[in-house]
């Protein structure tokens, strides 16, 4: 296990001193360091049963890195990479944080898939001010200071979906079928979906069913059953937040079972095209995904950077096979672009200045403009539905008018609850009567 | 052929008419009356331009109609490309805007489209246009439904036509015609039919349509009564089986020998790769005889997997024979290793198609799928049970294995060579394992963990069963998969899949208990050794 002992405690806080010295004499040394490159961290698992997702992310991330040095770098400085693998491990996501803030003194990181990691790292970067970068949908109900949540929030793809599936062309459907591994993501995304297939879209109780299984599993025959009879009308459809290896037995029990992507059809949110280049697609084909983004949109920024992607890849030994670009990868690719932007606008890599800067700042991305809230710091992007094909790419077959506005803090779950960290604000907080109540001065 | 604008021919639509109708389609003011007349079609010219304007691919150039194709170039109504004056294809000038269809038609237009697919190419999307159009509620689509009948050969989309015709006559205005629709909703027993039955049920007036839709409502819930007990039972014995060949090679190697094999798993993850190498050999080198590498999988997994056992025996377990305990560490470490090997030499995750003709299962009630890989999987199993069954119990082989773990000392005595018997044994048990894995990848996934997911289960089975009697692990398994897959349907909630299994290790752990050798009683080696 990866407990820290003393010593390493011991040598932790003497390098957290030093650096507090160095901090003072900052100004003095400025000159004589302006030419030494910009770190910035890269925390992503390269090996473990994380490592399929999370290893293209490291690669767009240094792509964008390459690109900002070869156009002259940051504030006259190169930026510098240092890489470290937590190797699906969330106890090393905190002791490999702390050593990229403490030790390698990183301006920022740019890390993190699943919510756990995430969670593991928070209190890293609270206590000593860094900044963190994340490129992966989640359940929200999360708005740190000290994070840049790039990724979707509940509203920017699951309630789309669901808005999607009702809608004449989603094939008006009425009767929804909730399926997820039993884990936060799913049981969150669930609760929010519920409230507002009950509340918003008037769904009635009867007509929603949920259910979970545990990790791994393997045997979807009865639930795929009970879907069958729930879907018998044609009128229903089923959210799928089933995790990594079970949606395999889960998809070929469908398709054994003659349930047709055509008549109940699956909305999935956790699934994209690099798990899907490792997939038995067949049975999966005609099912539907929510994204911010997927490979196949033919906006002439996205076939720059699939482009460009797929240069990288011949220039680093990646099979063209696995050579395929997704939502995290664009949202890791743009983060990159949000920071160096913010930067280069501050002039200085420090992370209050920089937090300052990104608030409100847009950049051009390979689905148009992507905007970081004024206040939340989450983004703002358009959500598109996608029909899944036998190469593993999605068909587009659906997407918002403009942007969606996140909400860190589901307007069903959490009425009057929202996020500030503009002009003084203290984070989330709740609307009392008609007056913000901080949740940091509550606890 | 001239007609001017608006101008219509009385016999079908020509192709003047489609222009004209086109034009209406044009106008935001006549869009909706044109979608009228077009409704009852079934010429293939009007599915291109529905499609056409729904896409945004319906142009109006040079003052006639015109459709995007894929290409880019312009085709007129009937599919022919348009050319210029040059004998180019024309192409589109940029900043020209499509037709607009109108959101509020948007719903029309699409069931218009599914109208047409009645009359397809392929079966099954026939089917489910059928499907569609029955519950749309449209009336207006039962001409389109009934032609599509009457030019229909294929059984299965001969009935969900009939079907899609009967729900829909249920709105019909005569009492007769709805009886008559209702009884045949009842003789189908079509869950699909229940909300428009009780539907008609709420708004009927005429009391022998109102009792006849009633006890077709009865007769539907009966029948989904007993087919879901049907599909219950085969959910169990599929498990069951599932269970059986998983734990058959572990029976061996555990039951007969004694050998807490922990890698037992990995043997059954061996199998799997080996579907997945064989798969992709036949996929790049054999294309045309894809189907058939399953074919070739399966034997070379046993062996594949056997060999793997050998070589472990030889290497490791021959000199812990007697020592359960660093039996166990060892074969757990050497299990790690695979599982890493497999990590590093294949990656995250892969994946083995099953051949087409595993694909989709037999309808054995209306509703009910029986797919085919899981009833291949029960007949493998019960395969392999037999012939390990003959293997043991009738041949000489088998009669030294037994001689070997009954009474090592005597059979020793008599000239058997336990070494070689000890070693063969196991491979045995592992090849079996290897049978389990390449069976279990056609269902389930492939990755370096997926041992991890077997070998509780395995065990589980070995030991209810008694160790020592593969009987026992026979039973066990059966008894195992019916009551999780009875017990599941019954708990319901939101998290049936993991109290079933909670329920079934509790009661598995109350047996042994109150029995701790297990349904049948031990034999074999560990006992005479231990005694």
């Amino acid at each position: 296990m990866s407990v820290w002992s003393r010593r390493e405690f011991l040598k932790g806080s003497l390098v957290a001193g030093t650096g507090l010295a160095a901090g003072v004499g900052f100004p003095t040394i400025l000159a004589a360091q302006s030419k030494e490159p910009i770190k910035v961290g890269i925390l992503h698992s390269l090996s473990g049963t994380m490592a399929i997702s999370e290893a293209p992310i490291k690669e767009v991330v240094l792509m964008a890195i390459g690109e900002i040095n070869k156009a002259g770098g940051l504030l006259g400085r190169k930026v510098e990479p240092v890489i470290e693998d937590p190797a699906s491990n969330w106890d090393l996501f905190a002791e490999k944080s702390k050593k990229l803030l403490l030790q390698d003194k990183v301006a920022t990181v740019f890390g993190c898939w699943t919510s756990v990691s995430r969670k593991s790292v928070l209190p890293v970067f609270e206590k000593n001010n860094g900044l963190l970068f994340y490129p992966v949908q989640y359940e929200g109900e999360e708005c740190s200071k000290n994070v840049i949540y790039t990724g979707a929030t509940i509203n920017q793809q699951a309630t789309p979906g669901i808005d999607y599936l009702m809608s004449p062309e989603g094939g008006g459907k009425t009767k929804f079928y909730l399926l997820g591994s039993d884990y936060v993501y799913p049981r969150t995304t669930n609760k929010i979906l519920r409230l507002y297939l009950t509340k918003v879209k008037k769904v009635p109780e009867s007509a929603i069913a949920e259910e979970y299984t545990p990790f791994h599993h393997q045997d979807y025959q009865t639930i795929v059953g009970k879907i069958k009879s729930f879907s018998a009308a044609g009128d229903a459809a089923v959210i799928n937040t089933i995790n990594g290896d079970s949606n395999v037995p889960f998809f070929k029990e469908l398709a054994n079972q003659g349930v047709t992507a055509d008549k109940t059809p699956t909305m999935s949110f956790s699934f994209a095209e690099v798990e899907l280049q490792t997939l038995d697609v067949k049975p999966l084909v005609g099912h539907l995904a929510s994204w911010n983004y997927f490979m196949s949109l033919k906006t002439p920024e996205n076939l720059k950077w699939v482009k460009a992607y797929k240069e990288w890849c011949r220039g680093h030994n990646i099979a063209d096979k696995q050579c395929v670009t997704d939502d995290p990868m664009m949202h890791a690719y743009i983060h990159v672009l949000l920071w160096a932007k913010a930067v280069q606008k501050a002039e200085s890599t420090d992370v209050d200045k920089v937090l300052k800067t990104l608030e409100g700042l847009e950049v051009p991305s390979p689905v148009g403009k992507y905007k970081v809230d004024e206040k939340n710091h989450h983004t703002w992007k358009p959500v598109y539905i996608g029909k899944i094909r036998e190469d593993g790419q999605f068909d587009v077959v659906w997407k918002t008018k403009g942007w969606v506005a996140p909400e860190p803090w589901s307007g069903v779950t959490y009425p009057g609850r929202g996020c500030d960290w503009s002009n003084g604000g203290k984070g989330s907080f709740d609307v009392v009567g008609g007056k913000r109540v901080w949740l940091s001065d509550k606890s | 052929m001239i007609a001017g604008p608006g101008g219509r021919a009385a016999a079908g639509p020509g192709g003047s008419d489609l222009e004209s109708a086109a034009r209406r389609l044009a106008a935001p003011g006549t869009q909706r009356d044109a979608l009228g007349e077009l409704a009852g079609s079934s010429d293939p010219a009007v599915e291109r331009l529905l499609r056409a304007l729904k896409d945004g691919a319906l142009y109006s150039w040079k003052g006639r109609m015109a459709l995007l194709a894929d290409d880019g170039g312009l085709t007129d109504l009937a599919g022919r490309p348009l050319l210029e004056a040059t004998r180019q294809p024309v192409q589109l000038e940029s900043g020209q805007e499509a037709v607009a269809l109108e959101e509020a038609h948007f719903g029309r237009v699409q069931r218009m489209l599914e109208r047409f697919e009645v009359f397809g190419k392929d079966p099954a999307k026939r089917q489910s246009a059928a499907f569609k159009l029955g519950a749309s509620g449209d009336s207006s689509a039962i001409p389109a439904l009934a032609r599509a009948l009457e030019g229909e050969t294929d059984r299965n989309v001969r009935v969900a036509l009939e079907d899609a015709l009967a729900k829909l006559r249920l709105r019909s205005p005569d009492a007769e015609d709805r009886l008559d629709a209702v009884n045949r909703l009842g003789r189908r027993a079509s869950e699909a039919a229940v909300p428009q039955l009780q539907a008609l049920l709420a708004t009927e007036t005429h009391p022998t349509v109102r009792a006849a839709a009633r006890s077709a409502l009865e007769q539907i819930d009966r029948f989904v009564i007993q087919r879901n007990a049907v599909g219950y039972l085969f959910n169990g014995i599929s498990l069951a089986a599932v269970l059986l060949i998983m734990s058959l090679g572990l029976a061996v190697t555990f039951g007969l020998m004694g050998i807490i094999n922990m890698a037992h798993g990995e043997m059954l993850m061996i199998g799997s790769y080996t579907a997945y190498v064989v798969q992709e050999v036949f996929h790049t080198r054999f294309a045309a005889y894809q189907d058939y590498y399953f074919f070739v999988a399966l034997p070379l997994a046993f062996l594949a997997a056997g060999l793997v056992g050998l070589v472990l025996e030889w290497g490791v377990i021959r000199f812990l024979y007697g020592r359960p305990l660093e039996t166990l560490i060892v074969t757990w470490g050497v299990g790690m290793i695979l599982q890493q090997g497999a990590r590093l030499y294949f990656g995250d995750q892969t994946s083995v198609n099953s051949p087409t003709w595993f694909r989709g299962g037999v309808e054995v009630l209306t509703g009910l799928i029986f797919p085919w890989s899981r009833i291949f999987i029960v007949a493998l199993a019960l395969g392999a049970l037999g012939a390990l069954w003959v293997l043991l119990n009738r041949t000489y082989a088998g009669l030294r294995v037994r001689a070997v773990m009954q009474n090592r000392a005597m059979a020793s005595c008599l000239g058997v060579s336990t070494r070689r018997v000890d070693a063969v044994t196991f491979a045995l048990g592992t090849a079996l394992a290897g049978v389990a894995g390449c069976a279990l990848a056609l269902i389930g996934t492939v990755d370096p963990e997926v041992g991890k997911t077997y070998i509780v289960d395995s065990f589980m089975v070995v030991v209810l069963g008694g160790v020592g009697k593969l009987m026992g692990t026979v039973v066990a398994a059966f008894c195992i998969g019916l009551s999780n897959k009875l017990i599941e349907p019954a708990i319901g909630g939101t998290a049936a899949a993991v109290y079933a299994k909670v329920a079934v290790l509790v009661i598995v752990i109350w047996f042994l208990q109150w029995r701790p050798t297990g349904l049948f009683a031990q034999r074999g080696r560990a006992v005479t050794e231990s005694a």
